[in-house]
């Protein structure tokens, strides 16, 4: 049966985010068939609209008020809600990022309905939308369908593929003006740490440290095999407690959770822990000086050895592979 | 101040995970306080021991659930409460859990109300913000840092690795991050303590809740482990070789790079 879905477009820095064309591909195959109109919520964000259309949505509401332009769970969610009243959509589809999290409960709370959250797959089977999240840390997972009122999921990044950018689809992008009062909590500041090079959780390449980084300096090789990949740098636990590096690297049960299409762990020995956040990577290498180390039983590839030889080597045969190709 | 924790009882995940009739196996499994609830219990001791009042630390599950309650009135929360689903709710989502929460705190005056940002079975990190939303109080995910002055609370939340600083004011909901204090562990004299404090157990009756009322939105249909990796290849010789294998299976096999 084909529905209405909305999609909230997420804006970062000016552009619109990766998982936000996902949830757009997401939304297409919960729409079968039907609308999927796209939303946009900021200061100024008419612009992005264009784009959001390219990659598969059939037009887009834009609400811009200059109290949207930083992320506030109470702008955010009466703009939003005023879109939705607007539309009434019969799905709702979003990023399972930090904004789509905070936001996504109480839009559900509010329109009484339920949250499929974190959703690494959705199909149509047996006249059902069927959504696969992960579950106890990604040991294991389910499938979900909601059995009353609105679909409502989030998309985590990096695991539903986006369309293919169509420079030739066009659409309607319209303004909705949306008064933005009572804003009970206010963002007084904003403290930017993990922002410098790549978004972790978007990452498409991880090089992670773990004690046997062995010091704050000790992740200079790593950096540099990130920066020839284009690759974020994360971190064990181990890493975080040692004070090798700030948390927010940290990638585990208390931690990120990601899935990138590599991984590479230097010096970790694949606590279960640390495995929670990585496992479900699509390719995974490990470098540790341990042969007996648990990282090796969840990697694709393995090299025995010093991290601090391996990684330097790796560094330099990626640089004469990126330019060969 | 009248300060609530909501806590969850969740299987340990650094337990095995096997699946027996379609649900996981729970069989002999150790059971824990949701990790991010600890940091919000021991949040509540402090904000507690600084500005004065009680903490409650709540759970809604079934009797099970009294031991990790202990737990948290063994930390040093004053109070405790089970709200005990298991012979009127079979299969409960994020919607009904909120909604039995909402309407316990409706009447209780609260003034902070802590939680954990998510449960690291379920991991849908959705019932503080929509307990928020039903008693209609301002909410911060993912907090790293709460302080509290009067009736203003500053706090700072994680977003995504950078940090946010949100002026608010009580009554308040927020969620605890890691990083946002370090939780203590129950002393002797405090789990003697503990066994004498009230732990009371109320059913949806007592909330003036039918079944209906708390139905879920949502089903799992399946629950299944993920596909068993083949074991990987460890690479041998020389190092400077494995390196250059390494990068030619990444290029030309794995198709990563």
């Amino acid at each position: 049966m084909s529905k209405k879905v909305l999609v909230l477009g997420e804006v970062r820095d000016g552009s619109l985010r990766n998982v936000s064309f996902e949830a757009v591909a997401a939304a297409k195959t919960v729409a079968e068939g039907g609308e999927v109109v796209g939303v946009l919520l900021g200061e100024a964000v008419q612009s992005l609209g264009a784009e959001l259309i390219q990659s598969g949505a059939d037009r887009v509401v834009v609400v811009e008020n200059e109290k949207l332009k930083q992320y506030t769970s109470d702008g955010y969610s009466q703009a939003l809600l005023a879109v939705i009243d607007q539309e009434k959509p019969e799905s709702l589809v979003f990023g399972h990022t930090a904004l789509g999290k905070d936001l996504s409960p109480r839009i559900a709370a509010k329109l009484s309905s339920g949250l499929i959250s974190d959703a690494t797959a959705v199909e149509v089977a047996g006249g059902n939308v069927v959504f696969t999240r992960p579950i106890y840390s990604g040991k294991a997972f389910e499938k979900k369908i909601v059995t009353d009122g609105l679909i409502f999921a989030t998309v985590r990044p990096n695991n539903i593929a986006p369309l293919e950018k169509d420079e030739s689809r066009s659409g309607e992008v319209s303004s909705l003006s949306v008064e933005i009062k009572d804003l009970r909590a206010i963002v007084k500041e904003v403290v930017r740490k993990a922002s410098e090079g790549v978004d972790l959780s978007e990452a498409k390449v991880v090089i992670s440290g773990g004690r046997g980084v062995k010091s704050a300096e000790g992740f200079a090789p790593l950096k540099e095999l990130a920066a020839v990949l284009g690759g974020a740098i994360g971190a064990s636990r181990g890493a975080c407690d040692a004070e090798y590096c700030d948390y927010s690297l940290q990638i585990g049960q208390t931690g990120k959770v990601v899935t990138p299409d590599l991984y590479i762990a230097c010096g970790i020995s694949g606590a279960i822990q640390h495995l929670a956040g990585m496992s479900n990577s699509k390719v995974i290498v490990a470098i540790n000086k341990d042969p007996e180390a648990n990282i090796f039983k969840v990697a694709d590839y393995g090299i025995v050895g010093d991290l601090f030889e391996v990684v330097p080597l790796l560094t330099e045969e990626f640089k004469k592979l990126k330019v060969h190709s | 101040m009248n300060i609530f924790v909501l806590m969850k009882r969740t299987f340990d995940t650094e337990e095995k995970i096997a699946i027996s009739g379609g649900k996981i196996n729970e069989d002999g499994a150790e059971f824990i306080i949701n990790p991010y609830d600890e940091y919000a219990i021991e949040e509540a001791i402090q904000v507690r021991d600084a500005n004065g009042g009680e903490v409650t630390v709540i759970s809604v599950g079934n009797e099970e659930a009294e031991k990790q309650l202990r737990t948290a009135l063994a930390m040093g929360a004053d109070k405790a409460v089970l709200i005990n689903t298991e012979d009127d709710v079979e299969n409960g989502d994020q919607f009904t859990t909120a909604k039995i929460l909402a309407e316990y705190l409706k009447d209780k005056n609260a003034d902070l109300i802590l939680g954990g940002n998510v449960a690291i079975d379920g991991g849908s990190g959705q019932v503080g913000p929509r307990v928020a939303e039903l008693l209609n109080i301002p909410y911060v995910t993912t907090i790293t840092k709460l302080e509290i002055d009067g009736t203003k609370a500053t706090v700072t939340r994680d977003v995504e690795g950078d940090s946010e600083v949100i002026e608010t004011s009580l009554p308040l909901l927020v969620t605890a991050q890691q990083g946002l204090n370090e939780p203590r562990y129950p002393s002797l004299p405090g789990i003697m303590k503990a066994k004498k404090k009230p732990l009371d157990e109320l059913e949806l009756d007592d909330l003036d809740l039918e079944e209906e009322d708390v139905e879920a939105k949502t089903k799992t249909i399946e629950i299944y482990l993920p596909p068993k990796k083949e074991a990987g290849k460890v690479l041998s010789g020389d190092l400077a070789d494995q390196v250059k294998e390494l990068v030619q299976l990444l290029h030309t096999e794995a198709k990563v790079v």
